[in-house]
């Protein structure tokens, strides 16, 4: 496979997929959690102006929490989610798809001034770039990784085909292409779609392979 | 079986179990419904890891197979999820675990300690013996600003009162803790970071101290400095002995993976980082409302003595295990 996606055993047999989460989704997510901060400095610098006399010592406090512990409290409390992430749809999970720990977040979050060393996160950056799995360089030290938690593929199989039977006996691999063929063969183009069907049917006109081999598609799902 | 009639007979359990997880991804994390679908949550979960793999293995559609992927990552996220550790893992932390673990990393301490005392009696050797290097070392404004802080003539706790201290203690925080948590990080650079901070800070010290020597001001500036400096220069000191383990982990791992060394690294660390923390907050609250009180030199040296005996008795002797006869 050369897709990103990250393949692992649990204990529990399962054969789990993590995909994991690229340099864009994360960067909105963190746009939106620094929105978050700094709408609560404001909030916490309009209610703390009433108490002159402390505010200044309680201001700095917040912001030493804030910096250092927003996301730790949240990936603790919310699943591995910052609100950022939740919008977003990502969670933080170490690398064997359990939740992260609290050792795991905090390493993750302490290391993250070495991300941001020299300017703008330029380390993690890099780091993103040549880890095959997206990890910054507190996700490599804390094991931990940030993946998309909805895979979302839903497709609409709404393809009115007449079923038939294979004439040639379909094995596992085939039986997979052939689903995925009418899965998602609506989000292609016509020609694409027929260019594909010539190969399974490549005797008959491009119509009709197409026809033949959603049929077949349906047959193996067990459409009636 | 075809994949359709597997839907049809499974399907309802699909969806109970997704609105199940939607339920326990809303509340919470310490709010766990008691609900009958909760208590065999294990097996419920275990079943769809099963149906999971017949899918794969009979070769299913791949939306099926991610639709179960997704509630397996979801189950599992939600079986080992994180519980808020309580009062205990703390208090075993902070009355053995922490000085255990430094103890643990003691060469790297002293690598740490080493570099910072070197450093500092460097600079303030050079300042003693040439008292205008502090200016190749400080600029001027910042050395006038010390000079009248420490003057013996002026006193400190004049002109500052409730709100100072606090502010002051919310700046301690704010600054010192984030240079301890920089200075781990600064390690992840094979230990460059790490070592850059030590040296600089045991620097600065160093020329602060030696010129205010120079200027007779000595004795405001350590009767200030001796109290919390036992908390604060330890726990810089110790951040610095993670942040060059970090480092040597990367530049030779031994017999494991460089990634796989670091994982480790960091791991025995973060009890050190966390003792690391409360020493800070700690040397804040004392250098916020203790320091600053103007009282007779020989009370602040035998407290400031105190708390170095303190601190390092405790560091060098919480945790150990005395045998049956001292058991605690």
């Amino acid at each position: 496979m050369i897709d990103e996606r990250l393949r692992l055993r649990t204990p529990e047999g399962a054969q789990l997929t993590l995909v994991p989460a690229g340099i864009m989704p994360r960067l909105v997510a963190f746009a939106i959690d620094m929105a978050i901060r700094i709408a609560i400095y404001i909030a916490a610098a309009i209610v703390l102006g009433l108490f002159k006399s402390i505010s200044g010592g309680l201001m700095l406090i917040l912001i030493f929490l804030l910096e250092w512990f927003y996301p730790v409290l949240f990936e603790l409390f919310m699943h591995g989610q910052t609100p950022g992430k939740r919008t977003m749809g990502l969670a933080v999970v170490h690398s064997d798809g359990s939740p992260v720990t609290a050792n795991g977040s905090i390493v993750r979050n302490l290391l993250r001034t070495a991300d941001m060393f020299p300017v703008f996160y330029l380390a993690g950056f890099l780091s993103m770039l040549v880890s095959r799995r997206f990890q910054r360089l507190g996700d490599l030290a804390a094991d931990t990784l940030v993946i998309h938690l909805d895979q979302g593929r839903r497709p609409e199989t709404s393809v009115h085909v007449p079923e038939r039977a294979p004439d040639w006996p379909v094995d596992v691999q085939d039986q997979q292409t052939l689903v995925a063929f009418l899965e998602r063969g609506q989000a292609l183009t016509p020609e694409r779609r027929q260019e594909l069907a010539r190969i399974v049917y490549p005797e008959l006109p491009d119509q009709d392979a197409e026809r033949q081999a959603l049929g077949v598609a349906r047959h193996l799902l067990g459409d009636t | 079986m075809k994949q359709r009639q597997f839907e049809a007979l499974n399907a309802s359990q699909w969806q109970d179990m997704e609105t199940l997880l939607d339920q326990l991804e809303a509340v919470r994390q310490q709010a766990v419904p008691d609900h009958p679908a909760v208590r065999d949550f294990p097996q419920r979960y275990r079943r769809i890891c099963h149906q999971h793999a017949l899918a794969i293995e009979r070769g299913y559609s791949l939306a099926l197979v991610d639709r179960l992927n997704s509630i397996i990552l979801r189950g599992r996220r939600q079986l080992y999820r994180f519980r808020l550790p309580v009062a205990g893992p703390l208090r075993e932390l902070l009355l053995a675990g922490f000085p255990r673990a430094v103890r643990e990393q003691g060469a790297w301490n002293l690598a740490s300690a080493g570099v910072f005392l070197f450093s500092l009696v460097l600079v303030w050797a050079l300042v003693s013996w040439r008292p205008e290097m502090v200016y190749a070392l400080l600029d001027e404004q910042s050395v006038s600003t010390m000079e009248s802080m420490y003057d013996p003539a002026s006193s400190l706790a004049e002109d500052r009162d409730g709100s100072d201290d606090v502010t002051m203690f919310g700046y301690y925080i704010y600054n010192n803790i984030g240079i301890a948590f920089r200075t781990f990080a600064g390690g992840l650079f094979f230990g460059i970071g790490a070592l850059f901070i030590m040296f600089f800070n045991g620097g600065y010290f160093g020329a602060v101290a030696g010129h205010l020597v120079n200027v007779q001001h000595h004795e405001p500036f350590f009767t200030f400095v001796i109290a919390h400096g036992a908390p604060e220069l330890t726990a810089i000191v110790l951040a610095g002995g993670c942040g060059l383990r970090l480092g040597w982990s990367l530049i030779a791992p031994g017999p494991r993976t460089r990634l796989a060394a670091l994982k480790d690294a960091a791991n025995q660390a973060m009890p050190v980082m966390y003792g690391v923390f409360f020493l800070l907050l700690a040397a804040a609250f004392i250098e916020a409302f203790w320091s600053p009180r103007d009282l007779p030199a020989a009370v602040k040296y035998s407290v400031g003595g105190t708390l170095w005996v303190g601190v390092l008795a405790y560091l060098l002797l919480a945790g150990r295990r005395w045998g049956a006869r001292h058991a605690d």
